[in-house]
């Protein structure tokens, strides 16, 4: 148990000592203040602009900004589509993998440029290495790059007085790609790979088990530059099937401690960002303690979950809940890692989470169905949970007397329906997609589990498209057309409503006058107002999804008592 | 502008409208409302179709759903009905007061004999009428000529005369109001159907009543959660078709239940009293006898931070008041005291006769009259701005220091350093130095002082703990501004204000991003009356000043401003706390329903029925009953809007939050409780 609390203390103090720094210099990445990085790159930057027909100055509204985050994601979509489809044909293929079909394709080309990363494929079995490398890792940089581009204009926008411009996609997308995504992974996928994490280019290996004359495939691949930018970019795609359970994505203590630490680093981060951006660090930071309370308490719960209500056997109780987990991890560290990997929406594992106990699974879960806000993707964690801080300025704001307002900024109909369109679309979407898959005929036959763990490997399964975590349940055999085409479709909604809306949003902030600060102003900084924005994010979730949770991890628990 | 207290008859009316109002054309302009309005009638429907054997729960169970749905809906009419009643009783006072009337049509200004007489309905702008004692105004105007006093109590319920007269501030009339003396000439200045009075009945009616933006921003959340619980109650039946056929026990929730638990959590109680509660707010307007110009305006009072108000009337009396006398050397005391009165004695301005009585209190000197002294009074005048008595041969005046100081030395004599000293002394202190001069002598200095209303610097002390912060605007030099505003403790002041001044520093606020609010009643008050966000004007002023605000004090008493701003506030709390009231309810009423919900499929999910509920049935008719009734409970409180404290944000939100909050989680509990105990009791199950 010390030896938990000690590595969590580790980690928080770690992360929160890191994302500092690096929160100040994606500010300077956002502002074009001057740094180190960018006078080398500066040729570099300067080039992609003149190829892309753009420059710094050229600033945008927000429909064009929108409009161009759509053609980019969209130019994404068709080529990793294609690419899956044709990969058969392309090079780099020595397993000599199959196209796959075009369902499962639309799925995967779906959940990597929205950055869900849900893969109903297995990294090794179904794609070759040239649609891991060209097609995946590069939407892993390009769908974290434009939710960290597009906080960045929300950011602006609540900055910016009475203009309609709110910063270039195509300069936010460069530079954060080259200055903060570009040497965060290459310095951290040198390091995996000085752990032992494969990177080649080289066929799948043959080896004898130790057991004797069992003949064994070790798929290979150039799995560790995908790997850094899937945790640090929020993706959480593996490159191999079970993730970062399997040894040679994740084979050591400090491999793991690198990946679970990205996992948080830039969400974390940019809270830090955006304090600095509004000109009020205050800001930044109590969002970031609303999210590090919801993230402590749910460690919390479900370490305590695994550790102590574990499985009865015959009377018996087994020393916690280990099946599922990896032995090299343990409880601590799987319970820390699916904590992170779901409250950010990242979804990749190190340990199976459809093996937790009930509350624990239901506490996992539940971090995804809130829409992914405690720390969540990188930029539209943040984007989101302005949109709960925003529901929370407007309930609160009436109740001081005034009409509700942020950062001086008015909270006005136009922005409470993209705040409504940003914490609506989600829970929406996932509780749709439940129902439809269980109204198809068959769905039982997809099922691992019975009765109301069943019922939790669909709404899992629904939760984590819906609220683009990526993450599975296991258990569910995703891979059918069905849930291939709907899922497919949840993701990309779930992603780009809510960006939209994001964007619009800081185009509207930007016209806007600022109101003066008084003692009539509503703080959004004390903790008063902390407490409140985790009461409504609670309070908004826990009614979304009771019932639905009653009806699977709630009743998983009260059946097994 | 009575009506404080609802009537029986308004009652009625509103039981009335409760039914009218179940029209599916007004239900959908509530969209929440609308939801339990098709619930009510899928449910019915559901009753109905028991008969023909198809059977979703038993026929008794969902005939009782469906009554409480069709309650909650008149419920919900009803308190709208309530809070239109009391302007509908409002508008129909005004209505008796818009009669139409015959009236002398001048063909012009000039020849009071020759007229025509037209009804008036028929006047146009810029026709001219004449209107003599005992007559009613036609329709709003300007008076050109004349003066006469007028019974304006059919507007503002004041029922001592007011006077108008041509020229200067005075001059608007409304149509409607009655002369009781002389005769005014004047001059149309609104068509028909555009008056004041119409104005202002369609105001209390709610018949312009437009949603306001904020109240539009509430509404879109409130749709928002209504969206989100329609999706979470209606894929419960495919979440339940599924899990029953899956674990092989129970059926899928019946479709009576799905709708029970919609309208449990959708945020009824505020979708039911969001209208109400700006109507009441509108009436409290009222009440405090200002018409606002549009629901906006109200709101935006509740967001002023800056409010300018003027020095004379607001913070201090009206008058200065005499409270020391100076002399210089020579001269004592009492010999100018005696001096002072005597220069005062038919002086009936309220300075002069406030100098006559401090030479009472202090000095004892008796009232001496003129004509025995053989005194002849020099009243005061633009020119000389000096007023005295010529007595004896000699010549007392008393008037501002420099005018006398010219007619001291004009008739040789000196005006000494020590006066000057008293005067400087004087001026510091925020009073008004008089100087008194008997021939080419001085003898002394009066000390006016403005006196601060009572009661005034604590109002200032709860404004600045709110974040408003008050500017006094006053036309005394810097020096005596300052001395008042300390005394007075505004947070800040205008001196020697003129209207451009006035309108520089309105900009000047809003440029920083302040919401300012103002009172004004001249015609030079127009420009900054229309640059402000909250422009409040007094009923006596001019057509020009009303027309440039957008609230109008019928009872043009300048501290009113406050009120305004209280009232504005009141407003958004009370829709802020009655929403989180409504949205802390749905924890209770979960902790009700989930329980019994599934409890075909989950039997052991009743663990979570610590409530203890007796069963499914009176679980969740006790809540759709709490949902129905907390309603009616709340109407009071929505008219009468939640009790508003001048605290700073951070306490108000504390203490709004500690009862609306946590009362909102904590009241269900116990009422739903204790119907379903109630329900037990008469033996449903």
């Amino acid at each position: 148990m010390n030896y938990i609390l000690t590595q969590n203390l580790f980690y928080l103090l770690v992360l929160i000592g890191m994302s500092i720094p690096l929160g100040l210099y994606m500010y300077k990445v956002m502002s074009g203040e001057p740094f180190l990085l960018e006078k080398i790159g500066a040729p570099l930057e300067k080039g992609i602009y003149k190829l892309l027909g753009t420059h710094q100055k050229d600033e945008m509204d927000a429909k064009r900004y929108g409009l161009s985050v759509v053609l980019f994601s969209l130019m994404g979509l068709v080529v990793v589509f294609l690419l899956q489809i044709s990969q058969g044909v392309l090079p780099f293929n020595p397993e000599g993998i199959e196209g796959t079909s075009w369902h499962l394709a639309f799925n995967t080309a779906a959940s990597f440029v929205s950055n869900t990363n849900w893969q109903a494929y297995s990294g090794e079995t179904d794609l070759s290495y040239f649609s891991q490398s060209i097609g995946l890792t590069v939407q892993n940089f390009a769908s974290a790059a434009s939710g960290i581009a597009v906080l960045f204009a929300l950011a602006r926008g609540f900055r910016r007085k009475q203009i309609r411009s709110i910063g270039n996609f195509w300069v936010d997308l460069t530079r954060i790609f080259l200055y903060i995504l570009l040497p965060l992974s290459f310095i951290g996928a040198l390091i995996l790979v000085s752990q032992g994490v494969v990177q080649t280019f080289g066929p799948f290996q043959t080896a004898l088990t130790l057991e004797g004359a069992v003949e064994q495939t070790i798929p290979l691949g150039p799995a560790a530059s995908q790997i850094m930018i899937k945790q640090l970019g929020t993706n959480g795609g593996g490159f191999f099937g079970v993730n970062s359970a399997f040894p040679l994505e994740n084979p050591t203590a400090l491999s793991n401690f690198i990946q679970l630490l990205s996992i948080l680093l830039i969400p974390a981060a940019l809270c830090v960002t955006f304090g600095k951006a509004v000109k009020d660090i205050k800001q930044g930071k109590a969002i970031y303690v609303a999210m590090l309370i919801l993230f402590v308490v749910s460690v919390v719960a479900v370490t305590f979950n695994e550790q102590f209500m574990g499985p009865v056997v015959n009377g018996v109780a087994t020393v916690g809940n280990m099946e599922g987990k990896e032995v090299i991890h343990g409880i601590g560290t799987s319970s820390l890692w699916a904590t992170a990997t779901t409250a950010a929406s990242n979804g990749s594992v190190n340990s199976m989470h459809n093996s937790y106990t009930a509350l624990g699974g239901l506490v996992l879960m539940f971090l995804i169905q809130i829409g992914e806000i405690v720390f969540g993707g990188v930029g539209s964690g943040l984007y989101g949970m302005l949109a709960f801080v925003l529901l929370t300025v407007f309930i609160a704001g009436l109740m001081v007397g005034r009409t509700p307002e942020y950062l001086s900024k008015k909270v006005e109909p136009f922005d409470m329906k993209m705040v409504c369109l940003l914490v609506l679309a989600p829970p929406v979407l996932t509780l749709l997609g439940a129902a439809a898959e269980m109204m198809t005929p068959g769905v039982q036959e997809q099922l691992t589990n019975t009765g109301a763990r069943g019922f939790s490997e669909i709404l899992y399964a629904y939760s984590s498209m819906g609220n683009n975590n990526g993450s599975a349940f296991a258990g569910f055999d995703a891979n059918q057309p069905f849930t291939n085409v709907i899922g497919g479709l949840i993701m990309l909604l779930a992603r780009f409503i809510p960006m939209l809306a994001a964007i619009f949003l800081a185009g509207n902030m930007a016209k806007k006058k600022t109101v003066a600060v008084s003692d009539g102003t509503l703080s959004t900084t004390n903790s008063l107002f902390v407490g409140l924005l985790i009461g409504v994010i609670v309070i908004i979730g826990a009614l979304s999804f009771l019932p639905a949770l009653s009806l699977g991890p709630i009743a998983d628990f009260f059946t097994a008592l | 502008m009575e009506n404080k207290n609802i009537s029986g008859s308004i009652l009625k009316d509103s039981i009335y409208q409760s039914f009218v109002k179940l029209s599916p054309l007004v239900q959908v302009r509530n969209p929440v409302m609308f939801v339990v309005y098709i619930g009510a009638v899928l449910t019915t429907s559901l009753y109905f179709l028991s008969f023909a054997g198809i059977q979703d729960e038993r026929a008794g169970y969902v005939l009782a759903i469906a009554l409480f749905l069709w309650f909650t809906v008149l419920f919900a009419n009803f308190a709208e009905a309530i809070a239109e009643g009391r302007g509908r009783a409002q508008a129909d006072t005004l209505k008796k007061a818009r009669k139409d009337v015959k009236t002398k049509k001048l063909y012009s200004a000039d020849n009071t004999d020759e007229f025509e007489e037209v009804m008036s309905v028929d006047l146009k702008k810029g026709d001219i009428v004449y209107v003599v004692a005992g007559e009613q105004i036609p329709m709003d105007g300007e008076v050109i000529e004349g003066a006469a006093s007028v019974d304006e109590s059919a507007i503002t319920g004041e029922s001592a005369p007011v006077i108008r007269e041509s020229g200067g501030d005075r001059s608007a009339v409304t149509g409607g109001t009655t002369l009781v003396s002389d005769w005014l000439i004047v001059k149309i200045t609104v068509e028909s159907g555009n008056s004041f009075l119409d104005r202002m009945i369609s105001m209390v009616e709610g018949a312009s009543r437009k949603k306001t933006p904020n109240e539009i921003a509430l509404q879109i959340l409130l749709v928002t959660l209504t969206i989100i619980f329609l999706v979470v109650s209606a894929t419960l039946l495919p979440y339940t078709q599924f899990t029953s056929e899956f674990v092989g026990a129970g059926t899928a929730i019946p479709i009576t239940n799905v709708i029970a638990l919609l309208v449990c959590l959708a945020p009824t109680t505020i979708g039911a009293l969001l209208s109400s509660i700006g109507i009441a707010g509108m009436s409290r307007l009222n009440q405090a006898n200002v018409l606002a110009m549009s629901g906006r305006a109200i709101e935006a009072a509740g967001d002023t931070d800056v409010l300018l108000l003027d020095k004379t009337g607001t913070i201090t009396l009206g008058n200065r008041q005499a409270s020391e006398f100076i002399p210089v050397e020579g001269v004592t005391e009492e010999s100018l005291a005696e001096a002072c009165q005597l220069s005062s004695i038919a002086d009936e301005t309220p300075e002069g006769r406030s100098i006559v009585k401090l030479a009472k209190d202090e000095y004892g000197i008796r009232k001496r009259d003129l004509s025995e002294l053989n005194a002849t009074f020099v009243p005061f005048t633009a020119k000389t701005r000096m007023s005295g008595v010529d007595y004896q041969g000699e010549v007392l005046r008393k008037g501002a220091a420099d005018s006398v100081k010219a007619f001291v030395i004009d008739n040789g004599g000196n005006y000494p350093q020590e006066c000057q000293e008293a005067v400087d002394r004087v001026a510091k202190e925020g009073g008004t130095p008089l100087v008194v001069a008997k021939n080419n002598a001085v003898l002394g200095v009066i000390h006016l002082k403005d006196i601060v209303k009572s009661g005034v610097k604590e109002r200032f002390r709860e404004l600045h703990n709110m974040g408003i912060k008050t500017v006094m605007i006053t036309g005394d030099n810097p020096m005596t501004a300052a001395a008042i505003a300390a005394e007075a403790g505004v947070d800040d002041f205008l001196a020697e204000a003129t209207p451009e001044a006035k309108l520089e520093l309105i900009k000047k606020y809003q440029k920083e991003g302040h919401l300012v609010a103002m009172t004004g009643d001249g015609t030079n008050d127009a420009p900054a009356l229309a640059q402000a966000d909250v422009a409040v004007a007094m009923n006596t002023g001019t057509q020009a000043a009303k027309e440039a605000g957008n609230m109008v004090d019928l009872d043009s008493n300048p501290t009113k401003l406050i009120d305004i701003v209280r009232i504005g506030k009141q407003l958004l709390i009370t829709r802020g706390a009655l929403t989180t009231f409504s949205v802390a309810n749905d924890v209770a009423k979960y902790f009700a329903i989930i329980p019994v919900l599934f409890f075909t499929i989950y039997p052991e999910l009743e663990a979570l029925n610590f409530m203890n509920l007796t069963s499914s049935t009176t679980a969740i008719l006790s809540a759709i009953i709490y949902n129905a009734f907390v309603i009616i409970a709340l109407i009071p409180l929505a008219l009468r809007g939640v009790k508003y404290r001048g605290l700073s944000a951070e306490k108000l939100l504390k203490r709004n939050m500690l009862i609306y909050g946590l009362g909102g989680l904590i009241a269900p509990f116990i009422a739903i409780k204790l119907i379903d105990m109630f329900l037990t009791f008469i033996g449903i199950v």
